[in-house]
């Protein structure tokens, strides 16, 4: 059974959070929830995990005890030592502490040398792998993390979302949300947001291979069709039409797709 | 002084038991971009703060424009903080006119979809928006050297898309730009890198320099969740990426001896994400 959301709007103090939002998360899959701040991630997860209760539409989750919530910026006790948060967790779930999990967490973390060290103390991509391990160890039916990401460099970047496709593998349903877009090739689906409605949702390839028109790369601001700054180029989108004269077409990337959506948002409002 | 905006020369720092900034020397010249990379915690804050004379170096030299940071110098440099710098409880107009009138120049232009959120308190701005303000107020006195600490991080891509047009219309104008991010494809815009790892410069270049010879080993198994245990109980550096594995700085030969012969194995260019970890675990 897959979990998720038909058609959900969420208001919260009379502003609309998200709008007619539909998301699949899947058991064994990682689906990747990805926009700027403000975009409605946080709403999206916490309405997932039943914290928020939306105004319309259908929200499909397992029982509490079987979701796996980390909220952003949060999760571990910064003065309990790592083994610590996690035999907490353990028993907080009625999980005998420093079980064979515990013990296989902390060796695909890379967090085995350092059981004994005060979570506060630990670099911020470390903190965030317990973060993800603490998710985990109760094995749930599906995890929500907000932002796991976000602020870590590169390579622990790359390490979490390692962590999350092994939840995943063990049978896991996976949600996680980010505000950088080269992390939806990480994920198995994607749903960028933009102010509270979906701008786009698949895989990363079928939401490169729904780019209407024509996108081209010229050295100079383009006149008379959308343009946007990518280095030290200008793309140019030719909806439909051919390029401008000296405008050399180029495949889109996810980034391309992303700014199109949302600059014909802007010009349709 | 060469063209060369601000230099440091071997600066560290440390602070108590942990050596913040180890030996870094770079320099930033008119009408380049140079982009500082790295981890949280790598230096990169601590550095800067060096760099604008914020804080004093335990070793070595900063010069900004040829001479040690003074209140004088100051001026010619705008700097936009993570904190962004703004007061909240003023309005956006409010905003730019007190940084106008500390530098004693004319306020910003507030242009575009800017244009009528003049009167809106900074608290009520999403922080995209707010942050191009931030940008504006730091951009008002056309400094001469921009230093921007993580300017995009949280914004969507369109006003990513614009903050960098801002950025590249000030270098063009002759402005020396520093900026840190963690978005690879902003770190690809810039003329020049530095990767800091740990306190320490550990790569500095080009971004066709940094993805010289970098080579990623590309695996396609049939059982990816076994494929991938296998290569990390080995401690290889693995990134699941679609129906692949991607291996940066891992030869060909290691894999195979891990995965055997009946998985597809190619090799190909490293991305700058990938060429970076790669230096960060050889450093």
């Amino acid at each position: 059974m897959s979990f998720g959301f038909d058609g959900v709007t969420v208001e919260l103090g009379g502003k609309t959070a998200i709008e007619d939002v539909d998301l699949e998360v899947e058991p064994g899959a990682v689906t990747a929830v990805i926009g700027a701040d403000g975009a409605g991630k946080t709403t999206t997860s916490r309405t997932l995990v039943g914290l928020v209760s939306p105004s319309a539409g259908i929200v499909r989750r397992p029982r509490t005890e079987a979701i796996g919530y980390q909220p952003e910026a949060a999760g571990t006790w910064r003065d309990l030592t790592v083994t610590e948060n996690l035999a907490f967790v353990a028993r907080a779930h009625g999980l005998a502490p420093g079980s064979e999990r515990h013990r296989e967490l902390l060796e695909v973390t890379g967090l085995g040398s350092a059981a004994d060290r005060l979570a506060g103390d630990l670099s911020g991509g470390m903190r965030q792998k317990l973060a993800v391990a603490m998710a985990m160890l109760p094995r749930p039916e599906m995890t929500v993390l907000d932002e796991p990401t976000t602020g870590l460099d590169p390579m622990s970047r790359a390490e979490v979302w390692r962590l999350l496709a092994r939840a995943a593998g063990e049978g896991t349903a996976v949600l996680a949300t980010t505000t950088y877009l080269n992390e939806a090739e990480r994920a198995s689906h994607v749903v960028v947001l933009d102010n509270g409605r979906v701008l786009a949702a698949g895989t990363a390839q079928s939401i490169r291979a729904s780019f209407r028109g024509l996108l081209g790369v010229t050295g100079a601001r383009p006149q008379g069709a959308p343009a946007w700054r990518r280095g030290n180029q200008w793309r140019v989108w030719a909806q439909d039409g051919p390029l401008p004269a000296g405008a050399r077409a180029v495949p889109p990337d996810l980034e391309d797709v992303v700014t199109a959506a949302a600059l014909s948002r802007r010009e349709a409002s | 002084m060469s063209g060369r905006l601000a230099e440091s020369r071997v600066v560290s720092k440390r602070f108590v038991d942990n050596l913040a900034v180890d030996g870094v020397s770079i320099s930033v010249s008119a009408r380049e971009i140079v982009g500082l990379v790295g981890a949280n915690g790598a230096g990169k804050t601590t550095f800067i703060r060096m760099l604008l004379g914020l804080l004093r170096p335990d070793q070595g030299q900063v010069l900004l424009f040829g001479e040690a940071p003074t209140r004088a110098t100051r001026r010619r440099i705008g700097y936009m903080p993570q904190s962004l710098g703004l007061y909240e409880d003023l309005t956006v107009r409010q905003n730019l006119d007190f940084t106008a009138r500390v530098f004693g120049v004319e306020p910003a232009l507030l242009e575009g979809d800017l244009a009528e959120l003049g009167d809106s308190l900074v608290a009520d701005l999403p922080l995209g928006l707010r942050r191009r303000v931030g940008f504006l107020a730091s951009l008002s006195h056309r400094p001469d050297l921009l230093v921007l600490d993580e300017p995009t991080s949280g914004v969507g891509p369109l006003g990513r898309a614009d903050l960098w047009e801002t950025i590249h219309n000030a270098a063009d104008d002759g402005a020396g730009v520093l900026v840190t991010t963690h978005h690879m494809d902003e770190a690809e815009q810039c003329d020049r890198l530095v990767l800091l790892s740990a306190g320490r410069a550990v790569a500095m270049g080009t971004v066709e320099e940094i993805l010289a010879g970098k080579v990623t080993v590309e695996v396609t198994p049939v059982d990816t969740a076994s494929a991938l245990a296998a290569l990390e109980s080995a401690g290889l550096p693995v990134l699941p990426t679609g129906a692949h594995l991607r291996l940066p700085g891992v030869s060909m030969a290691s894999v195979r001896t891990i995965l055997g012969d009946g998985v597809a194995l190619a090799e190909s260019r490293s991305s700058l994400e990938e060429a970076f970890m790669t230096l960060a675990r050889a450093s």
